[in-house]
C-alpha cells in the first residue's frame, strides 16, 4: 500500500501576466534613459519648453524600449513598442485636459473679490476694474433657464426611456433611433430653431426661448442615460407586480420608477451638466442682460455668454472677467458631476 | 394506463389591457414620439424661414463662396453662398478627425487593457468630465493657451514643408487658422470618440484574447489580432459622431477662426470659417434678408449632420449587434 505525502506547503500559482518588481525597475530605469535622451534631443535641435521635452520623449521611449528589447526577438519588441506608443500618446492626451483645468483656475481666480458671486454687472462695464461688478445676474440667469429647461426635458426624456423598456411599443426602435439623432443636432441650429418659432412669434428674446433652445440638447441626454438605468430594473419585480394584479401603469409609477429614482436623478443631473455651459442657443434665444433678473419674458444673462461677451472685447479686465466665469461655470460643471457620481454609486452599490 | 391528454379543453387566457393602462401606453407614446415632432418642425419651420433664398439662389447658395449683402435696400443685389463655409467645415472637422481617432484608440486601450483597475475607473470617470467642459471654455483655452504655441508649430510646418500646397500660405502670418480650430475641435471630440472606443473594445470577445495568451502571444498580439479588428467598425462609427459633433462646433471655432470668405485649402492660414460660427457671427446684426440666409445655412447644417449622425449611429449599433 503506498502512501501520499500531503505537502502542508500550497505553491502560489505562478501569474505570469502580473507587474513584478523587475518590471517596475525595467520601466523606471527606461523612463530616466528616455528623459536624459530627451534632453539631449532638445539641446541638439531647436526644441523647447515641456512640449518638446515631451515631444522628445515620445521619441526615445519607443526606440529604446525597443532596442531593450529586440534580443528576445520581434514578438517581445513590438510589445514592448506598442506598450510605449500607447503609454505615450495617453499621457499626451491628458496634456491639454489639465492644461485647461490648471489655466481656468489660475487666470480665474484673479477675477474673485469677495462680492464677485452677490453682484451683477448693472453699473460696472466689462472693462471696469476687477474689483467691481460681479456674476450673480449670470448665475441667477443660468439657473433659472436651467431649471425651467429640467422641469420640461426630464420627465418627457424618462417617459421616452419608459416607453422604449416598459412599454417595447411598435416605435421602440423609431424612438431610440431618433433621440440619437436629436442628441447629433448641433446646438446653434437649436438655437435657430427657438429663434424661427418662439423668439420671432412673441416678439423677442426671453428666459423662457432660452430654456425652450436647452430642452432641445438636454432631452436626448436625459432619455439615453434614464433607459440604460431602467434596464437594470429585474424583470421579477415586474412581474411580481403583475402577479399582483396591477396595472402596467401603477408597475411602472409604483414598482419600476422608484426603484430607479436615484439613477433618474443622475440621468437627470447629467442632462443639466450638458447644457449649463451652451453658448451658441442661447445667443439666438436669450441675449444677454446686465442686471439681475427674474423675468421670463425679457433677456436674461447666462453665465455662457458672460463669458463670451467679455471675451469679445478684447480688454484684460473683461477678458479676466471672461476666465472667472469659466471657473464659475466650470465649479458648477464639477459640482453637478460629483452629485451624479455620488447617488449612481450609490445605487450601483445597492 | 394514464392518458395524458384531459377530457377539460384548457382554460383560455387572456391579455389585454385595461382602460388605464391603454390611457398610460397612449400618453407615453406621445410624449415619446415628442423628439420626431421636434426633429420635423425643425426642419420644416428652417425651410419655411430660409426658402426664398433656397429660391434665389437654388444649388448656387451651397457652392457660392461669396457672402455680400449688396444694396440692403435692395435684395436682388444680393450674393449670399455657404461655399467657403462648408469646406471650412469639412477642412476643420477633418483635421480634428485625423487627429483625434490615433489618440482616441491609444486612450481607448489603455483605459482598458494597460491602466490599472483603481485608475480604470478614474479614468472613465474624468473623460465624462472632460466631455461635458463647456464648448466656450475650451474655446477661450484655444484663443489663449493654444494660439500661440500652434502659431510657433506653423512656423515651423510652413518652413520645413511649404512645398506641400496645404501648408503652403500666400504671407507668412499665421494666427487664428484652421490648423488651430482643427487641432481645438480634435481636443474637444476626443472624450467622445474615446468612450465610444473604449465601450466596443470592453466587449471584444474575452476567450478569443486568452486564447492569445495562450498560445504565447503577448498583450499587444492580442489586441492586434482580436481588440482592433473586433472594434473597427465601432471605432469608425465613434469618429463619425466625432465629426458630426465638430461640424457643428460654434463657440470654439467662432474664437479660433478667423471668419473669411474665401475658399481656403490652406490650413496655416489665417482665413476660414464653419456654417455654425457663419452664424454666431452674422446673427447679430443680419438684415432680414441676411437671417433668412441664416436660416437656409442652418437647415443644411442640420441636414449634413442629420446624415452624419445617422451613419455613425447605424455603425455603432451594427458594431453592437455582433456581441
Amino acid at each position: 500500500m503506498t502512501t501520499y505525502e500531503t505537502s502542508t506547503v500550497v505553491p502560489a500559482p505562478r501569474r505570469p501576466w502580473d507587474h513584478t518588481r523587475s518590471t517596475a525597475v525595467r520601466v523606471a530605469v527606461l523612463v530616466f534613459l528616455s528623459g536624459i535622451f530627451s534632453s539631449v534631443i532638445n539641446g541638439l535641435t531647436g526644441l523647447s519648453g515641456f512640449l518638446g521635452w515631451y515631444l522628445g520623449l515620445a521619441f526615445a521611449l519607443p526606440v529604446i524600449a525597443f532596442v531593450g528589447s529586440v534580443r528576445h526577438g520581434w514578438n517581445l519588441a513590438s510589445d514592448r513598442i506598442a506598450t510605449a506608443l500607447i503609454t505615450v500618446a495617453f499621457a499626451a492626451v491628458t496634456i491639454p485636459w489639465v492644461s485647461i483645468f490648471v489655466t481656468v483656475y489660475q487666470k480665474g481666480s484673479k477675477a474673485f473679490h469677495a462680492k464677485y458671486l452677490t453682484d451683477d454687472m448693472r453699473i460696472t462695464p466689462s472693462s471696469d476694474l476687477i474689483q467691481y461688478g460681479g456674476v450673480a445676474h449670470a448665475i441667477i440667469g443660468t439657473l433659472i433657464m436651467v431649471l425651467i429647461a429640467s422641469l420640461i426635458a426630464v420627465p418627457l426624456g424618462i417617459l421616452a426611456a419608459v416607453y422604449i423598456v416598459e412599454i417595447k411599443g411598435r416605435f421602440a426602435k423609431l424612438v431610440r433611433f431618433l433621440t440619437q439623432a436629436m442628441s447629433g443636432v448641433p446646438s446653434i441650429v437649436a438655437g435657430l430653431f427657438i429663434y424661427a418659432t418662439v423668439v420671432v412669434f412673441f416678439g423677442g428674446f426671453s428666459a423662457w426661448a432660452g430654456a425652450l433652445s436647452l430642452v432641445i440638447l438636454m432631452l436626448p441626454t436625459v432619455a439615453r442615460t434614464s433607459e440604460e438605468i431602467l434596464k437594470i430594473v429585474p424583470d421579477d419585480l415586474r412581474t411580481a407586480s403583475y402577479a399582483l394584479g396591477a396595472t402596467q401603469a401603477r408597475t411602472t409609477f409604483r414598482v419600476v420608477l422608484p426603484t430607479v429614482a436615484s439613477g433618474l436623478v443622475t440621468a437627470a443631473v447629467l442632462g443639466i451638466a450638458r447644457v449649463v455651459g451652451e453658448t451658441a442657443p442661447l445667443i439666438l434665444t436669450a441675449s444677454y442682460f446686465v442686471a439681475k433678473s427674474t423675468s421670463l419674458t425679457e433677456p436674461i444673462a447666462s453665465l455662457p455668454i458672460y463669458i463670451f461677451s467679455s471675451l469679445g472685447l478684447g480688454d484684460d479686465n473683461a477678458t479676466t472677467r471672461a476666465w472667472g466665469g469659466s471657473l464659475v461655470l466650470l465649479g458648477v460643471v464639477f459640482i453637478l458631476f460629483a452629485i451624479a457620481r455620488t447617488i449612481s454609486t450609490r445605487l450601483s452599490r445597492k | 394506463m394514464q392518458t395524458t391528454d384531459s377530457p377539460v379543453a384548457p382554460r383560455e387566457v387572456h391579455t389585454y389591457y385595461t382602460r388605464v393602462d391603454r390611457v398610460f401606453r397612449g400618453f407615453v407614446a406621445a410624449s415619446a414620439l415628442f423628439s420626431l415632432v421636434v426633429l420635423m418642425l425643425i426642419a420644416a419651420f428652417l425651410l419655411y424661414r430660409g426658402f426664398e433664398i433656397f429660391s434665389d439662389f437654388g444649388f448656387g447658395f451651397i457652392t457660392n463662396s461669396k457672402w455680400d449683402i449688396g444694396n440692403p435696400e435692395d435684395t436682388s443685389t444680393a450674393v449670399l453662398g455657404i461655399g467657403a463655409m462648408l469646406v471650412g467645415s469639412v477642412i476643420t472637422a477633418f483635421i480634428a478627425i485625423i487627429v483625434a481617432v490615433p489618440f482616441a484608440m491609444a486612450s481607448a486601450l489603455f483605459i482598458e487593457f494597460y491602466a490599472p483597475r483603481f485608475l480604470r475607473t478614474v479614468l472613465t470617470a474624468v473623460l465624462d468630465l472632460v466631455a461635458a467642459i463647456p464648448s466656450v471654455i475650451y474655446g477661450i483655452w484655444g484663443y489663449v493657451v493654444l494660439l500661440p504655441l500652434v502659431e510657433d508649430w506653423s512656423g515651423t510646418l510652413y518652413k520645413y514643408l511649404n512645398w506641400i500646397p496645404i501648408f503652403d500660405v500666400q504671407t507668412p502670418i499665421f494666427g487664428r487658422s484652421p490648423l488651430l480650430a482643427g487641432l481645438l475641435l480634435a481636443i474637444m471630440i476626443l472624450p467622445i470618440v474615446t468612450s465610444v472606443a473604449r465601450e466596443v473594445y470592453g466587449q471584444a470577445p474575452r476567450d478569443l484574447i486568452d486564447a492569445s495568451y495562450a498560445l504565447g502571444g503577448t498583450k499587444w498580439a492580442g489586441i492586434r489580432t482580436v481588440v482592433l479588428p473586433f472594434g473597427k467598425s465601432g471605432l469608425v462609427g465613434g469618429a463619425m459622431l466625432g465629426l458630426g459633433r465638430a461640424m457643428g462646433e460654434t463657440v470654439a471655432v467662432y474664437l479660433t477662426l478667423n471668419l473669411v470668405f474665401k475658399t481656403n485649402f490652406q490650413i496655416l492660414a489665417s482665413a476660414g470659417g464653419n456654417v455654425a460660427s457663419l452664424i454666431a457671427n452674422k446673427f447679430g446684426e443680419a438684415t432680414a434678408y441676411e437671417l433668412k440666409a441664416l436660416m437656409a445655412a442652418g437647415l443644411v447644417l442640420f441636414l449634413v449632420t442629420l446624415l452624419v449622425n445617422f451613419l455613425a449611429t447605424v455603425i455603432v449599433n451594427r458594431s453592437r449587434k455582433i456581441v
